[in-house]
């Protein structure tokens, strides 16, 4: 087969620049073959070289003692848990796949970051995802959404990972370019740590898994441009398809193989397949490494040296092995039944060689296109609507007269409804460790002893009569994308205090965080300022919050013809539970509790503010505009040392944060969300009265979403000790209600309304289902 | 050689794919389906010369033991 | 008392079904799919999950695996086999239990809490469990809708063999508390000799508190008791 002649509109198509085209001859010393030239391509997108955002996520706080593994070295970054004992996690997008075809593109997302957590020697115990979605009136969006949850659905319920938390929003914004971002957690001792590096001169490479086929070819590079109508169509029979039974099987041959202390290093074939494993793997050991890809498993006959490097077929792996222990890869393997092959050796040259068909087609230094990636620092301007957007006088609104009848249309707007929906389709109970179900404010799993994968037989010995006691981590993905949008900074903070008040809540606090930077293209000055924004905002809160950055994923270009998405920058943070009774759940417990809120119920400059950005205005008066509520970090902080503290004292029976729909909200999910099983709800609820405010606007003190809130119940003997502690900590507190009857009542300084739980209940519960029959 | 096995589900047997399929049917104005019934179809490929009569034998008995269940399938086989 | 746990390639409560009898305070050992031997075994658990990706049809090739072959013979000589949701389809695609189990009525898997019905007590899967205690387990299948014809439904009445049924809290056999539309809200049944039986909901999932029900642990306690009180079947 003869090869294209390298010329400036191949390199234009395979988008590279001039200059990054220019780089890459310096490089080499002369012009790249077609198959080299496709290794650059990919290697230098943004999906793998982060070249437009690496200045930005330099910012984040990355370090903390408990890091074992940090951001950007390895596939996933891995924090000590204590006892030994460690997690590795992170979270990544595939938006672009899911856009074009749902259910594969999501299969395959969620493949895909299982893989990288089994590549470091973990087991993956469990998975999160956080997904945006056009509105629900639209067909087409009810069969993306469909398609992405059908997909979730099948990989996770099939590999038996459960899937235990996550967020869905729907907004116009996303209607072209949804976003599906999947999360996995996976557990390990910190001797299991396994890298993803070519050690050892002379050790053979293993390729195992299934055969490459001509799937997702270049899905790096097509993840790193705009999604247009025809970018959609040329990639539609490039989308890879994922086999959750072939990915059980490999992660458990993995795991098992990795017992034998064989392994010298591993990793997954993810994004750019065979290139960017064999090229990081060389990179990270500053070593060489020479395959053959005559003797790569090929599914489809005839396939070029370009199409075999670039393939993005799933559920393969590249294994380094100690030489001389060959046999047991093979043994362990064919155990499986899963195809493996030897395809090559580490050299001491420091070069990527490749050959097929006895010629040499590929012959790169590995560590110069790994680490020599282009870096651009883009110009950032601020976006003219922002002018607009601060200029939005919020009392140019009326206030309602109407609070019961906007609190149901509230609960069953589809991004504040329960997502049962969602979640009931999802296995979230496989493994024996979901101790928090979906439906609480951060779903929190059991890790036990049998959780962890098996040691080689010299750990065994090493830890032998030492018990591993349970450990209990709390985890969620949050992002108010609205906010963002209305203010980048503003609303990335928010976004990792929400998430760290959802642990908060459920009586954790966070060891680690990672991020998934879901946003347009870098390249508009104005788009760019929203990036840079966000990042700062996620930067400061993680710091605030001691949530350092482990890793994660960015996706650029989400814009479709309609324009580009609502920066939407979703940050997971993953924390600790210390004891079982510490794990708190959101809905009140018992009649005659004492309700209490923590934090001040508007805020104190002026109450309107916490309107600005808010679910009422978008779903009462259908406008996403003004400034969001502001997010003072060290007031969050505060509430949220003070809500353990409290929890850590045995004083707290539940808490719920105030997010979308504020107060009223949180006050109703409080009654209605607690589920014993199937059509068996457990209502309970509760009268409030919040009279004591006088001078607010009914609809700023009940839908307002000012930052730093949350709502808990405790014994009625209890509240005044709880009130007290709260106060001499510095966080305002006030009892505003109990718990009991069934309707939730409340009086506020200009009136009363009650609404039946049955009916709160109905609208929450079954918007999703209703939408989608 | 080929071998064509069509597999579908037994009358008896609820079968809401079909069901589903046939409202949807119905919605685009497809108003004289009276039934629809989802199965599966199965190509085997065949040594070229394979004895006819064999083939059809062992493969009777796979599509019995292996490729359809009795309680819930019934099953076509073909060879050409 | 030791269990054997099967394994085949994507059984993926294998783990789950160990960890619920050690918990419970008795031995259990995973068996691989290849071997033809049980070993020493007083009673064996055809785990959930999606054994061979659940291509074909759910269970359907990991009834022709080796340790099936032993699994038939153990039972065949009077030893105690419970299949739990995806070993629950293994076992009637086996034959080992009648009907099947097909797509759930609304084509969603569904993974929720429900509420059981134990019918009787009469077998070695029941016996320990409360007079009039309904059952909190979690289910988790796309497939659990169980079928059987007219003729083996009679005769499953007939020989008292329906174990479990779907039910509302108070112990209703309501059409919306049939998660998957399961012919007589049926959730488990065993065979004529009632020592082979399955059942689509995950008791080995409700063994803990911590994990929001023990209910569960009532079906392994009534095995461990029929074992106690019963002459060890001689393993293949």
């Amino acid at each position: 087969m003869t090869e294209p002649a390298i010329t400036p509109e191949l390199v234009a198509k395979h988008n590279l620049t001039p200059e990054e085209y220019a780089h890459a001859v310096a490089i080499l010393g002369r012009t790249p073959s077609y198959t080299e030239l496709g290794i650059f391509s990919v290697m230098w997108s943004e999906h793998c070289s982060y070249k437009n955002t690496k200045p930005l996520l330099k910012t984040f706080p990355t370090k903390s003692p408990k890091i074992l593994v940090g951001a950007g070295e390895e596939n996933a970054g891995i924090i000590d848990i204590g006892d030994g004992i460690a997690i590795a996690f992170k979270i990544e997008s595939h938006n672009h796949p899911s856009a074009v075809e749902p259910f594969q593109g999501a299969t395959t997302g969620v493949g895909g970051i299982v893989r990288d957590i089994f590549t470091m020697g973990a087991r993956p115990v469990c998975a999160v995802n956080s997904l945006r979605f056009g509105e629900l009136s639209d067909p087409t969006v009810r069969r993306l959404f469909s398609g992405v949850v059908s997909g979730i659905a099948h990989y996770g319920n099939c590999f038996g990972i459960p899937t235990v938390a996550g967020e869905v929003y729907f907004d116009k914004t996303y209607q072209g370019n949804p976003l599906v971002n999947a999360f996995c957690l996976g557990v390990l001792r910190h001797e299991q740590i396994t890298r993803g590096a070519a050690k050892g001169v002379g050790n053979p490479v293993f390729y195992v898994g299934p055969a490459t086929g001509r799937d997702g070819l270049a899905g790096a590079a097509f993840a790193s441009q705009d999604l247009t109508e025809e970018s959609a169509e040329q990639q539609r029979g490039a989308v890879q398809v994922g086999d959750p039974f072939m990915e059980k099987l490999v992660c458990e041959a993995c795991l098992e193989l990795l017992a034998t202390g064989a392994v010298a290093g591993m990793q997954d074939m993810g994004a750019a397949g065979l290139t960017c494993s064999t090229c990081e793997m060389a990179a990270r050991a500053s070593t060489g490494i020479e395959i053959e890809l005559d003797k790569v498993p090929q599914r489809a006959p005839n396939m070029s040296s370009y199409e075999i490097m670039l393939s993005e077929s799933q559920e393969r792996m590249l294994i380094v092995v100690h030489k001389g222990r060959e046999e047991e890869v093979k043994r362990i393997f064919d155990k499986w039944d899963l195809p493996w092959s030897e395809i090559g050796i580490i050299t001491d040259t420091g070069h990527m060689k490749v050959r097929h068909g006895g010629k040499l087609v590929v012959d790169i230094p590995a560590k110069k296109i790994a680490d020599e990636s282009p870096v651009y620092q883009r110009e950032a301007v601020e976006p003219a609507y922002l002018k607009a957007v601060r200029a939005f006088r919020l009392d140019g609104i009326a206030d309602t007269t109407s609070p019961a009848d906007n609190l149901k249309k509230l609960l069953a707007w589809p991004s504040i409804a329960s997502k049962n929906w969602v979640y009931r389709q999802y296995d979230h109970q496989v493994r024996d460790g979901s101790v928090v179900l979906p439906g609480s404010d951060a779903a929190v799993i059991r890790i036990k002893a049998d959780s962890l994968p098996v040691m080689t037989a010299e750990l065994a010995a090493q830890v032998a009569g030492k018990p591993v006691p349970d450990k209990l981590i709390a985890m969620t993905v949050d992002c108010n994308g609205g906010y963002v949008y209305l203010d980048p900074y503003e609303g990335a903070k928010s976004a990792v205090a929400e998430a760290c008040r959802n642990l908060a809540c459920s009586g954790a606090l966070p060891l680690g965080a990672t991020d998934n930077l879901n946003m347009p293209s870098p390249l508009k000055p104005e788009l760019f300022w929203q990036i840079k924004e966000s990042v700062r905002g996620l930067a400061e809160g993680c710091k605030a919050f001691n949530a350092p950055v482990t890793g994660g994923n960015c996706s650029l270009y989400n814009q479709s013809p309609a324009g580009p998405i609502d920066p939407t920058p979703t940050i997971s943070v993953v924390g600790l539970i210390d004891k079982p009774e510490h794990v708190t759940t959101q809905w009140f417990k018992d009649a005659g509790d004492a309700i209490i809120l923590l934090g001040d119920a508007v805020d104190t400059t002026d109450p309107i503010l916490g309107l600005g950005g808010s679910a009422y205005l978008q779903v009462i008066h259908g406008q996403k505009n003004g400034s969001p509520p502001r997010c003072d970090l060290e007031v969050a902080k505060t509430l949220h040392t003070t809500l353990i503290g409290l929890i850590h004292s045995g004083l707290v029976k539940s808490a719920h944060d105030c997010s979308e729909g504020g107060l009223a909200v949180a006050l109703a999910e409080s009654c209605i969300s607690q589920l014993i099983a199937r059509d068996t709800p457990r209502l309970i609820g509760a009268t409030i009265d919040l009279s004591a405010l006088k001078d607010v606007r009914l609809d700023a003190l009940l839908f307002g979403e000012t930052q730093s809130r949350i709502v808990i119940s405790c014994k009625a003997v209890e509240a005044v000790k709880v009130v007290e502690r709260a106060k001499l900590m510095g966080v305002p507190a006030v009892q505003i209600g109990k718990v009991g009857g069934d309707t939730l009542t409340v009086k506020t300084a200009s009136g009363e309304f009650s609404a039946p739980l049955t009916e709160l209940h109905d609208a929450w519960w079954n918007s999703i289902a209703r939408a989608m029959a | 050689m080929k071998a064509k096995i069509i597999i579908t589900p037994k009358k008896a047997v609820l079968d809401p794919q079909g069901k589903t399929v046939q409202t949807a049917l119905a919605h685009m104005g497809y108003t004289d389906v009276t039934g629809v019934h989802i199965g599966k179809y199965i190509e085997i490929d065949l040594a070229p010369g394979t004895d006819k009569a064999a083939a059809h034998k062992a493969l009777n008995d796979a599509a019995f033991k292996l490729l359809s269940n009795p309680v819930i399938e019934d099953y076509k086989l073909e060879i050409e | 008392m030791n269990f054997a746990v099967l394994q085949f390639p994507a059984s993926n409560c294998d783990q789950d079904a160990v960890h619920a009898v050690r918990l419970l305070g008795h031995s259990a050992r995973l068996v691989w799919h290849k071997d033809a031997s049980l070993g020493d075994t007083d009673c064996v658990i055809v785990p959930g999950g999606f054994s061979y990706g659940d291509y074909l049809r759910c269970g359907a090739i990991a009834r022709f695996s080796p340790v099936m072959q032993a699994v038939k013979q153990f039972a065949d000589n009077g030893g105690l086999v419970l299949g739990i949701c995806n070993g629950f389809q293994v076992l009637t695609e086996a034959g080992l239990l009648p009907g099947a189990l097909i797509r759930n009525r609304d084509l969603q898997f569904h993974c929720e809490n429900i509420f059981l019905k134990t019918a009787t007590i009469d077998s070695p899967f029941t016996n320990k469990i409360p007079a009039g205690k309904i059952l909190r387990v979690p289910i988790a299948h796309g497939e659990g809708c169980y079928f059987a014809d007219e003729a083996t439904l009679a005769k499953l009445k007939a020989n008292n063999q329906i174990l479990w049924q779907y039910c509302d809290q108070d112990g209703n056999l309501t059409d919306s508390a049939n998660p998957n539309g399961a012919l007589q809200n049926i959730a488990g049944i065993c065979n004529d000799q009632r020592n082979v039986a399955g059942l689509m909901p995950h008791p080995e999932r409700a063994c803990e508190t911590l994990l929001g029900s023990d209910d569960g642990k009532w079906i392994f306690e009534s095995i461990f008791a029929a074992l106690k009180n019963k002459p060890v079947a001689q393993a293949a």
